[in-house]
């Protein structure tokens, strides 16, 4: 057993443990704690794919901006375990049912593929000036068009957010 | 390392995603579990990125990140006023649309 297999594991178990944390923790500023510690696993397995630039951006882009408006908006709304609505029981039981029903199936479609193997040996596709190259050469304009994406988004998060 | 392992490790993140969107009655929950699910597709693209050296799947990353950032702050916004209006987040009680 590699190191890489090992470490793979074990950022496996943390992310799976800390997802399964976010769905069933009563408490939202719980499962929002749950989420961050997922995207720090989800992070190191792209530092175990070779992709540096992807870990850096994931890292600062979901747990430094995203989870924080989250933490906001829910420490504005003043939510806790005793406020959280529940659903039924059978409800509940028929969401697990199905999901994994939706995770065998997949499963089972893709347990007799042929498992290839990764080449383990470090590329650097993932660097930043590699990745520059691509997007401002191939994914130009799509670059341009996520920039009007964010400007409507913010307008439209403005104007929706302002009162009446 | 074979590649099997990172599909099956995305794979049961997104179900996790879609078992939460299922059994999950607050708003915000809900949202976090579609971010949980976009994460896991992530994973799984920069990982078929490794297996063919190719660098344009870590470029679709980086759109989809973008396009979440977008999402979570109109979707946050809506959820707000929606709190504003109904003094909850309950996506049981946001039914105004049957009557």
């Amino acid at each position: 057993m590699n190191w890489q297999l090992i470490i793979f594991w074990i950022l496996a178990v943390i992310a799976l443990l800390c997802a399964i944390g976010v769905v069933t923790s009563r408490n939202p500023i719980n499962s929002v704690l749950f989420l961050i510690m997922t995207f720090f696993a989800i992070a190191g397995h792209y530092l175990l794919l070779n992709a540096q630039f992807l870990a850096v951006v994931h890292i600062i882009v979901y747990a430094g901006a995203i989870m924080v408006l989250f933490l906001f908006v829910i420490m504005l709304m003043n939510m806790n375990a005793e406020t959280e609505p529940q659903k039924s029981q059978l409800v509940r039981f028929a969401g697990v049912i199905s999901g994994g029903i939706l995770l065998i199936v997949v499963l089972a479609a893709l347990k007799k593929a042929d498992p290839a193997l990764m080449s383990g040996k470090s590329s650097d596709i993932g660097l930043i000036s590699n990745l520059g190259q691509v997007l401002f050469h191939e994914f130009i304009v799509p670059f341009e068009l996520s920039s009007v994406l964010f400007l409507s988004a913010m307008v439209g998060a403005v104007l929706i957010g302002k009162k009446n | 390392m074979p590649i099997s392992n990172y599909i099956f490790l995305s794979l049961a993140l997104f179900c996790i995603g879609v078992m939460g969107v299922l059994i999950r009655r607050n708003a915000i929950i809900i949202f976090m579990c579609i971010e949980l699910m976009l994460n896991a597709v992530n994973l799984m693209l920069v990982a078929f990125s490794k297996f063919h050296h190719d660098a344009s799947a870590q470029v679709f990353v980086f759109f989809i990140m973008v396009v979440a950032a977008a999402e979570v702050s109109v979707g946050l916004a809506i959820i707000v006023m929606v709190y504003r209006q109904l003094h909850s987040v309950d996506v049981g009680v946001m039914n105004r649309l049957k009557h």
